[in-house]
């Protein structure tokens, strides 16, 4: 479904990414980890067309190349991309934000069927319809984000640390609603520090280091590989 | 003053401060989105009256059209200073675009000067008709009302533009945010020359009205009203489109009763206000500092 291959990226001078290839397969959970700065974000950003890509680089999503197609066409093909630090708009109501959510969408007709879906899956959200969206919490927040994010129905959807700066117990629920997104039809490109949760949900897995992919596997087997247990599961 | 003689000033005070209104929008629509202060905004202001000039004197239009035409005009002038001029520093620093806006308005001011001549140029008589009006015992005339109609016609449409309709939803998704904006699907660099478009249109508009008003334009007319329409855009908060409207009609109405008790003071008076502001409430009336939540 997604091909990104020989991917590099340069920020200046700075090397960004070094020749990176991952594959994502239609239905699947695919995360990539790796430390802070190790070129997560700028992966997912390239993909999304927000940073450019050096020539050579190729993205293809269902057999078409997307390094050329500037950013704001890129949610028409099917791809959402919930950025890393959830990038709500914070002035606006929570249901403003849905709304820019499906903001791609040709068929707006159907968008009750879409609110139903975001508020099962976030109820909390439906409470809040009228809320600015600067005022949630944290998790609420996150939970914006990704409901935002399945307005548009996409194919896949690309999520950047969802984990990050939310309460042992909230990751846990938002890594849940994970799992019930991608059963319910849509693959995940997971980037995440939070090693050990990314690979217990994960179907496979690539471990990024210094913008290069130093490893790739089934989740199951690298969460019991011993280099990715000391790098970033905690011994 | 007997409050007769208040309510005439408060109509003339709340026509001026409506035309600071519909210049300062365009100054905070651009900073909102662009988070540029945009020198060469009164200049469009001033091609906006040229354009008015030209369609009533050589088209013979009446004042709508005029209007139209004006609005049109200094709307694909502004569209095309941020093409040619804003652009291409998207990513550069912001000294540098407030730099190159500097530069943008002496190219107008001296350019329109070169090309048109510097001797003022005064509208038709005949574009709207001065009459008196008596509302019971406050005497005003049709101009200041008019005026003032207008403005708020327009203001009442930009509202609707920007709260109601997508293209509106987009411009405040890129005020906010140009990535997250541009993951939503937003043509970034189209709205942002759509706003550009709007908010030149509006100064297009204040041009003709205080062509009319005043009757005497020249290519160095935008400078005064530039400056008094900034401070406003910043007493209300800058990049807040209410701020800018609120902002407008206060300073128009401090002015005109400033310059009722003592003229001297009448051309001081903005940058008063505007050094006032900066001490007490840098953030403008409407403005807060705002916390956000990673």
């Amino acid at each position: 479904m997604l091909k990104v291959s020989h991917l590099n990226v340069f920020y200046g001078g700075i090397h960004a990414l070094d020749d990176v290839n991952i594959e994502v397969k239609d239905g699947e959970i695919v995360t990539l980890i790796g430390a802070n700065g190790a070129g997560k974000t700028s992966t997912l950003r390239a993909i999304s067309g927000l940073v450019d890509t050096a020539p050579g680089s190729s993205i293809q999503f269902d057999g078409q190349e997307l390094t050329k197609v500037p950013a704001h066409k890129i949610p028409y093909l099917g791809i959402s991309h919930v950025p890393e630090g959830r990038r709500i708009f914070a002035s606006m109501t929570v249901q403003e934000n849905l709304q820019l959510g499906a903001y791609c969408r040709k068929d707006k007709n159907n968008l009750a069927q879409d609110y139903k879906t975001v508020f099962e899956k976030f109820p909390r959200l439906k409470e809040r319809m009228k809320q600015r969206a600067g005022t949630l919490s944290g998790g609420e927040q996150q939970m914006l984000a990704m409901g935002r994010a399945l307005m548009s129905r996409p194919k896949i959807m690309l999520m950047d640390e969802p984990s990050m700066g939310l309460a042992p117990i909230i990751v846990k629920e938002i890594f849940s609603i994970i799992q019930s997104i991608n059963k319910s039809g849509t693959t995940i490109l997971l980037v995440e520090q939070n090693a050990n949760m990314a690979l217990s949900i994960a179907d496979r897995a690539y471990v990024i280091e210094t913008g290069r992919i130093t490893m790739e596997g089934k989740a199951s087997e690298l969460i019991n590989n011993e280099a990715v247990k000391k790098a970033y599961l905690g011994g | 003053m007997t409050f007769v003689e208040f309510l005439q000033q408060l109509i003339n005070g709340l026509s001026l401060g409506s035309v600071y209104a519909l210049i300062a929008l365009g100054y905070t629509m651009v900073y909102g989105i662009i988070g540029l202060i945009n020198f060469a905004h009164c200049d469009i202001y001033m091609v906006g009256a040229y354009i008015g000039f030209f369609a009533a004197t050589s088209l013979h239009l009446p004042f709508i059209p005029t209007l139209i035409l004006a609005m049109a005009g200094a709307g694909i002038v502004g569209v095309l200073v941020e093409r040619i001029a804003y652009r291409p520093l998207r990513k550069a620093s912001n000294i540098s675009l407030l730099i190159t806006a500097m530069g943008v308005s002496l190219l107008l001011e001296n350019g329109f000067n070169c090309i048109f001549g510097g001797d003022p140029r005064s509208y038709p008589h005949n574009i709207l008709k001065q009459t008196n009006i008596e509302l019971g015992p406050v005497h005003t005339d049709s101009l200041h009302l008019i005026i003032l109609t207008t403005s708020l016609v327009l203001m009442v449409l930009l509202q609707i533009i920007i709260y109601r309709t997508k293209i509106g939803k987009a411009m405040r998704a890129t005020s906010a945010d140009k990535d997250a904006a541009a993951l939503m699907g937003i043509n970034v660099n189209a709205t942002i020359s759509a706003t550009f478009a709007i908010g030149s249109a509006l100064a297009g508009a204040a041009g003709v009205l205080v062509g009319i008003l005043y009757n005497s334009i020249d290519p160095y007319m935008g400078i005064q009203p530039g400056i008094k329409a900034f401070t406003a855009a910043v007493f209300g908060g800058i990049g807040l489109i209410p701020g800018a409207f609120l902002g407008g009609l206060i300073l128009g109405v401090i002015e005109t009763f400033v310059t009722a008790w003592y003229s001297p003071l009448a051309g001081a008076i903005g940058f008063i206000i505007l050094i006032i502001i900066l001490i007490i409430k840098p953030s403008g009336l409407l403005g807060k500092k705002v916390s956000e939540k990673v």
